[in-house]
């Protein structure tokens, strides 16, 4: 299922040349504000879980698994070389699969340990807080890589979608509408986080095994189905 | 047109001759350098809103007008149907409540206007044109903040017409409407020059679309959280200088200080009339900065 060569490719075409520049500034935003925060403030377990919960996992984790996951396959199927790939002998399957296996492997290093490295700043992981969370953005880049590589397989305006989905759904009508925040990623992986503090800290709308239950069906089903419409792609010219 | 066989010149050189084949030189006028910006500027205008493009481009820009526009009718609506006396939301903060509409514009439009000339390498085309590289930047910053301009502007006009068929008080109404025009015409200029900064960068219209939302929402929001914590901790002297790290905080205190506009935190208070006056300047530079980029990028792109 896992193709070398496909994998390679894939990372040269997210980290290559300057497009990682991208990738390394929300991370370093991050550990930037940890750190003021820190200076301002000193340790506090509710700053840290707010931070973390606010910036990280909220605005960091599904920037960073748009620009994997919709990176990983969008800008071929955009330029058309995508056929080149798909001539050679290799099932759509599996190179869906090992986009998804690159694009959750970049989202995981580039949310998931500057959230740990963050928490470590922000209060030491008291109660855990750095832990939990880094445990949520581990979980959210698997479930956001698998969504938006589906994105970029059905649509040209991958990129606007995912960001519309990020920032308008999950942070907006989540805070607004209490439905909304069933169906969220970052509800989902808040339940996992609020397994590990265990107390009040970290909370979530969403019970765990609900939780786990719908991650792993977005998971599975947007990596089907991306792997459908690719076996049946047609490429269109340009607008 | 000529059947003849071709000689060696020099066995035959008077056997040679031009055949005139009926080619004929353009001697209609010549539009020259400002024709050619003038049209650059209202191609690129018309297609920040897909016009002129395929149905599938309008979709997205005219969805974020519409959705830039609605909240101003419901809240015309509301005024004349109750006859209030003041509109239920300041003109100048109209842009700062739906910025992320702004951001999700921006992003999608700027590198649809200077990312795909650098990826299908049509810069060096238009260079062969009468124009020079200053006409190129101008007419797509331009037309960018033109774009935004309209989009941000409009709801004000919605807003300022509601009020006015509420029987509000016309001078008034129309001070603060043009005081709400003053601070949307800045907001255009910059970001719609952040935007075509970051998408000139990239000939990658993914990338560019994710390089602009970054910098403006997550600016905003780690430059909104850091000001809760230094409130929070009374660091209050700190809190009007990291107003200057978010261009949207930026155009934020400009208009709270010179516009008469509540500041976008009113707990946390404006920041102070020598505050404002670097605001104003950060804001002029960050426009001339742009620009200069933007001057220095295509000084030999595409070819």
């Amino acid at each position: 299922m896992y193709n070398p060569t496909v994998a390679r490719l894939t990372y040269r075409a997210l980290l290559g040349r300057r497009r990682a520049l991208i990738l390394f500034l929300l991370p370093a935003m991050l550990l930037v504000i940890a750190a003021a925060v820190r200076a301002f403030n000193g340790a506090d377990d509710q700053v840290a879980a707010d931070v973390l919960g606010g910036f990280a996992l909220a605005t960091m984790v599904p920037l960073i698994g748009v620009i994997a996951g919709t990176g990983a396959i969008g800008p071929e199927i955009d330029d058309g070389s995508i056929v080149y790939l798909l001539s050679k002998p290799v099932k759509r399957s599996s190179i869906i699969f090992t986009k998804l296996i690159v694009a959750i492997a970049v989202t995981m290093v580039f949310s998931a340990v500057p959230t740990f490295i963050a928490g470590f700043i922000l209060n030491g992981n008291g109660q855990q807080v750095a832990v939990a969370y880094t445990v949520a953005a581990l979980v959210a880049s698997i479930a956001y890589s698998a969504l938006f590589l589906l994105l970029g397989t059905v649509s040209r305006h991958a990129v606007v979608i995912g960001l519309v989905y990020a920032l308008v759904w999950e942070t907006l009508f989540g805070s607004l509408i209490a439905g909304a925040r069933t169906l969220s990623v970052q509800q989902w992986a808040l339940a996992l986080a609020q397994k590990v503090t265990g107390d009040g800290l970290v909370t979530s709308d969403v019970a765990l095994s609900t939780a786990v239950a719908l991650l792993a069906a977005v998971t599975v089903v947007a990596t089907w189905f991306a792997s459908h419409k690719l076996s049946r792609l047609t490429l269109a010219g340009e607008e | 047109m000529s059947t003849q066989i071709p000689q060696p010149s020099q066995a035959a050189p008077d056997t040679t001759r031009i055949h005139n084949i009926g080619y004929r030189a353009y001697d209609g006028p010549r539009l020259g350098r400002a024709y050619a910006r003038r049209s650059l500027f209202s191609q690129s205008l018309r297609g920040a809103y897909g016009l002129g493009r395929s149905a599938k481009s309008k979709v997205l820009p005219m969805l974020l007008f519409g959705v830039m526009c609605i909240p101003a009718l419901i809240f015309v609506a509301v005024a004349v149907v109750t006859k209030q006396s003041k509109l239920s939301i300041e003109y100048t903060q109209y842009a700062l409540y739906l910025q992320v509409v702004i951001s999700i514009y921006l992003a999608a439009q700027a590198p649809q206007s200077v990312s795909r000339d650098l990826r299908f390498r049509t810069v060096p085309l238009y260079f062969s044109r009468p124009i020079e590289r200053a006409d190129y930047v101008l007419a797509k910053f331009g037309a960018m903040a033109s774009a935004l301009f309209i989009l941000t502007a409009t709801p004000l006009l919605i807003l300022w017409i509601g009020s006015l068929l509420a029987k509000m008080d016309f001078a008034e109404q129309t001070k603060m409407f043009g005081q709400g025009l003053v601070s949307v015409a800045l907001l255009s200029v910059l970001f719609g020059g952040i935007g075509l900064v970051l998408a000139a960068l990239t000939p990658r219209r993914g990338f560019g679309v994710a390089a602009v939302i970054a910098v403006l929402t997550v600016s905003y929001g780690a430059v909104s959280t850091l000001m809760g914590i230094a409130f929070a901790t009374d660091n209050t002297g700190a809190i009007q200088w990291l107003g200057l790290f978010s261009p949207m905080t930026l155009i934020d205190g400009v208009q709270s200080t010179f516009l008469g506009a509540p500041p976008g935190f009113p707990e946390l208070g404006g920041p102070s009339t020598g505050a404002g006056v670097i605001y104003v300047l950060v804001v002029l530079a960050l426009i001339a900065a742009s620009y200069g980029i933007l001057m220095r990028r295509y000084r030999k792109v595409g070819l």
